[in-house]
């Protein structure tokens, strides 16, 4: 366990970790490193491995748009949560669905390649659902940080280059 | 212009010299910072900037805020250590004005301190600019470079009147266990040494629990123990540290200390007071990073060859380089961007040895092994 442990730990601060450089880090031997990596895909521990983009730095390819969306939703004798998240995943737009305490059910954010791109897909796919009574949607206007990243954060080292 | 004796006796720091030829060049990376690579703990600055806007500018008592004493007391409680906050806690700016303050006020002109090697630099002239006699007890690579009560003995230790002790030890990394120490606690009991036991990198001890030789039978009334914010802490800039000690031994150094500083930096003490209330966590993931790089260290020294022990604390490795180890370091600059600090300018024992610290991030640190290892290769 302490071996899984702090395998997704490393993976944690960075997941394209070599093999070789987890084992060396950890005192494990690099099979048992890969074993152990398998397993935790496995057992559904990590699901997948992304990279973290600022998306203002992506000169190239137009805008990229993001919203987050709290649904209201209505439950039946029939109908859970569970039910309704089922079919909300399943949109590509959609990027994350949480499940929250307090003032609103579900938050999703969505992302798409304009405004007019996210609008039409809430009014058009979201809302319609009918367990859902209402949607509020917030742009996101700047991302400062992201999963523990800061954005533009290139602390430069200020010590001395040898010291006692 | 007069300079004093004193002065003349203390040659420049060797570290002087290769940190001129490491700024000479570009692209460096350097394995020869003495320092952490993190900022302190957020919640410790912020801390000190909220003191500042309160207008706390101005000095505090002498002996350090009493709140911050308390705290302190509490925590060295993790090492078994008591000490009342009152009578027998001294907070001073950095651990470095700790042990000049314990210099003077322990070291009679002519009495000699034994002082392991290799060792931190500022110990030996330490007890020059007090007016003793340094007494050098080389340290063994057979033995981790742990002191044994073996070196003291062969050392002539026992004519010492104090013993400058460091585990974990700055430039080695080296750690000593329970069993280990007590042999120390028994010369030192046996010849009567007062002990000065410089504990700032215990918090980064990796294998085991760091002991503190103040612990042992009849230690306690003999020992002044230093620690320090800048190590766990992250905060070398702050400038605080603190001396442990009985009674009688603190009020001699505060006689010193009151005159010679007054009080230790007042915005330092709050950011101090707030990291040991709620920075533990943030030491941790610190400690916990230095591990895999202290591991990921050893096994590249393993790979290409370099006999290094496993050492179990701070944040250097002290490999083996065979021969002139200054020559190796200042190539190394030269030829692979390198920087690393030979291990002879830490005193005897040293040579032949280089002090890696890791205190630097992971990219950095593949790649100068990599660098490293190829003018392994080369030669
Ligand atoms: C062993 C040892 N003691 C003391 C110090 C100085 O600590 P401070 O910053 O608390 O003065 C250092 C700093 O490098 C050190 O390595």
């Amino acid at each position: 366990m302490e071996q899984r442990r702090k395998i997704l730990d490393l993976l944690l601060s960075n997941a394209r970790e070599s093999t070789a450089d987890i084992a060396r880090q950890t005192g494990l031997d690099e099979a048992r490193v890969e074993e152990t990596i398998a397993e935790l895909e496995a057992d559904g521990v990590v699901h997948g491995y992304q990279a973290i983009v600022d998306w203002r730095q992506v000169a190239d390819d137009g805008e990229h748009v993001q919203a987050e969306v709290e649904l209201n939703v209505e439950l039946d004798r029939e109908t859970g949560y569970e039910d309704i998240a089922r079919r909300i995943v399943k949109f590509p737009q959609v990027s994350s669905l949480r499940l929250f305490s307090g003032d609103y059910d579900f938050a999703i954010l969505v992302e798409g390649e304009s405004m007019h791109d996210v609008s039409q897909f809430i009014s058009e796919q979201i809302a319609p659902i009918p367990e859902v009574t209402q949607t509020v949607t917030h742009f996101v206007m700047e991302t400062y940080k992201e999963r523990g990243i800061v954005f533009g954060d290139r602390d430069d080292d200020d010590r001395l280059s040898i010291s006692p | 212009m007069r300079i004093a004796d004193r002065v003349e006796r203390v040659p420049p720091s060797g570290i002087r010299r290769f940190f001129e030829l490491a700024e000479e060049k570009d692209d460096v990376i350097s394995l020869g910072v003495g320092e952490p690579d993190f900022s302190a703990p957020w919640a410790a600055r912020t801390a000190a900037i909220d003191s500042l806007e309160r207008g706390r500018t101005s000095y505090t008592a002498n002996r350090g805020m009493r709140d911050l004493r308390t705290q302190i007391a509490d925590h060295v409680g993790r090492y078994d250590l008591e000490y009342d906050p009152d009578e027998e806690i001294l907070v001073t700016t950095g651990a470095s004005e700790a042990l000049d303050v314990a210099m003077r006020a322990f070291v009679d002109p002519g009495d000699r301190v034994a002082v392991h090697q290799p060792s931190y630099i500022s110990y030996v002239p330490g007890v020059v600019f007090a007016g003793g006699e340094p007494l050098a007890v080389p340290t063994r690579p057979e033995n981790d470079f742990e002191l044994t009560y073996e070196d003291l003995a062969n050392a002539g230790a026992e004519n010492a009147e104090l013993l400058m002790l460091c585990y974990p030890n700055n430039p080695t990394g080296a750690t000593m266990s329970r069993s280990e120490l007590a042999e120390v606690a028994e010369f030192a009991v046996e010849h009567d040494l007062m002990v000065l036991s410089d504990e700032i990198y215990a918090a980064l001890t990796y294998e085991g629990d760091h002991t503190s030789i103040a612990t042992f039978p009849e230690m306690r009334e003999r020992t002044v123990v230093f620690n320090g914010f800048s190590k766990a802490y992250a905060m070398t800039g702050l400038r605080l540290g603190y001396a442990l000690g009985p009674p009688e031994a603190i009020r001699a150094m505060n006689r010193i200390h009151q005159y010679s500083m007054l009080s230790a930096p007042t915005t330092a003490q709050y950011a101090a007071l707030e990291a040991l209330r709620s920075c533990d966590d943030e030491v941790v993931e610190m400690r916990n990073q230095y591990d895999r790089r202290r591991r990921f260290v050893l096994s590249r020294f393993e790979e290409m060859g370099l006999d290094c022990f496993e050492a179990k604390g701070a944040f250097y490795a002290f490999p083996h380089c065979g021969g002139d180890d200054e020559r190796f370091a200042e190539e190394l600059l030269r030829q692979q961007n390198v920087a690393v600090v030979p291990g002879s300018i830490f005193g005897v024992g040293g040579e032949g040895h280089l002090r890696i610290s890791y205190a630097t991030g992971l990219d950095d640190l593949r790649t100068a092994m990599n660098r490293i290892e190829a003018f392994v290769d080369a030669r």
